[in-house]
């Protein structure tokens, strides 16, 4: 339980990172020890991150890339062309 | 008595026998077991072809080896059909081989049950070792064709699931010889790059003949030397095959592999709803409570900051609410809407049609009971067959 660790923005669709956040923060305030001060705070940064969870969610659109390898064996990740 | 005979060059003679040779064991078909098999650098295939009296030479040429959906192994019953040739430059006749097929699919599965055992004894198949999938993955990793319906599935059910994922494609051939090594090079080469979360390795369904590259050995270390964790998907429910027992998971279809992959997005819709209802229920008692302390320590003290202060919380939270259903209410709606599909699509998921296939159910109180740990002895249940409810006393 380290509430410093996050800053209530969500990166790169880190889901896991979230939502389990979200289960730290509702923990925290089930067992009612914390200053009221602290309960707005995590409740702002849980309404964030959640919003942030839910705006992937729906904005997102499944991306198709294809593996790559050139003769020197690096790889890069070029658009899926054949269906 | 030398000078009443021809006398033959070597390459007369040798003419002369290919001549003869050629021309009389042309288009046959023989029956043996073989052994020193390899498949050279050059692609061509040679092998030997005994049985207990007599052996001979066999070649398949990188054109027609093209065509296996095997790889040959030693030990392995074949009948080879083709044309005897001879190689003059060393004097030695073989079989060149146009067509190899396993005597029988009891050769296959014989190669498959000592391959499984070779494998199993050797640890590949330990459950200790098997790797646990990321919850959420960003990045899945797909081995299969790029033509095949195993790829359509996938991303529609992904699509459909959980669309907030990159997937990226390594297509390989699935079936014929070679199949094997691109299978097991795609695994290696996603491990190379590593920068995705977990891996689909698998292809529609087919015959056995089909599925077989599935069965190879470089198949099997590729996934055990895998990084990544791999979901194997193959063909049908029925099918197994040796990659499904090296695999941290085996998934009976590409599509249940997309659907075990990632979490449906409702899931997290719920998780978030239960969030916001549980914390703001937590935020607005904690306020009143304050108020209620301060009102009270008021009565005592000429003081008036601290309500001051539990007001200005007050008039955040609402602030917070405020924004909450402003401009998160419209994700919510396009969510129901995703969700309320969802369900009608469960519905059209008739379980009765398990139960005809002769699954049971387990009810207690009406209610379905998935677990065997949550029974306990002399229990009440019901077993719901499809044609019927037989009550049930748990010993």
């Amino acid at each position: 339980m380290s509430p410093k660790k996050s800053d209530g923005k969500q990166s790169g669709g880190n889901f896991e990172r979230s939502l389990k956040r979200l289960e730290e923060i509702i923990e925290t305030l089930e067992r009612g020890e914390v200053s009221l001060d602290e309960v707005m705070k995590m409740y702002e940064e849980g309404v964030h991150l959640s919003k942030a969870c839910l705006e992937q969610l729906t904005q997102a659109e499944l991306k198709l890339k294809r593996l790559s390898k050139d003769i020197n064996g690096n790889f890069r990740l070029i658009d899926n062309t054949e269906e | 008595m030398a000078n009443n005979l021809t006398v033959l060059s070597v390459t007369e003679l040798t003419r002369t026998i290919k001549g003869v040779l050629e021309a009389r064991f042309s288009n046959l078909a023989v029956q043996g077991e073989i052994s020193n098999c390899k498949l050279h650098s050059s692609g061509h295939l040679y092998f030997t072809l005994k049985d207990e009296h007599a052996q001979l030479q066999a070649v398949m040429w990188r054109s027609r080896v093209g065509n296996l959906f095997f790889t040959p192994q030693d030990g392995m019953n074949v009948i080879a059909r083709g044309n005897i040739t001879v190689y003059e430059v060393r004097g030695v006749y073989q079989i060149d081989v146009v067509q190899l097929r396993p005597l029988g699919i009891g050769e296959l599965q014989l190669a498959f049950e000592r391959l499984k055992q070779r494998l199993a004894g050797e640890g590949l198949f330990d459950v200790e070792r098997k790797k646990p999938l990321p919850p959420y993955p960003r990045r899945i990793g797909i081995v299969t064709s790029s033509t095949g319906a195993a790829i359509k599935d996938i991303v529609n059910i992904i699509s459909r699931r959980f669309p907030a994922v990159e997937l990226i494609l390594c297509p390989v051939k699935v079936q014929g010889v070679g199949a094997a090594e691109e299978i097991a090079t795609a695994i290696r080469d996603f491990n190379r790059y590593g920068k995705i979360d977990v891996m689909i390795v698998g292809r529609g369904g087919g015959s056995l003949e089909d599925l077989w590259a599935f069965n190879e050995e470089v198949v099997a270390r590729a996934i055990y030397g895998s990084k990544i964790p791999v979901i194997s998907a193959v063909g049908h429910e029925i099918d197994f095959t040796i990659a499904d027992f090296v695999a941290d998971l085996r998934a009976p279809t590409p599509s249940a592999a997309a659907e075990l992959v990632v979490v449906d997005r409702s899931e997290i819709v719920e998780i978030v709803r239960n969030f916001w209802y549980n914390a703001h229920q937590i935020a607005s008692n904690k306020i009143s409570l304050e108020k209620e302390r301060i009102k009270a320590l008021l009565r005592s003290h000429t003081f008036n900051r601290p309500l001051d202060l539990v007001r200005q919380y007050s008039q955040r939270l609402d602030e917070v609410k405020h924004t909450l259903s402003q401009s998160v209410a419209h994700h919510f709606r396009l969510l129901q809407e995703h969700v309320g599909s969802l369900q009608k699509r469960v519905a059209s998921v008739n379980p009765e049609l398990t139960l005809e296939r002769g699954y049971a159910m387990v009810t207690r109180n009406g209610k379905v009971v998935s677990r065997a740990k949550v029974l306990s002895q002399s229990d009440h249940v019901g077993i719901k067959f499809h044609d019927g409810i037989v009550p049930a006393e748990i010993k």
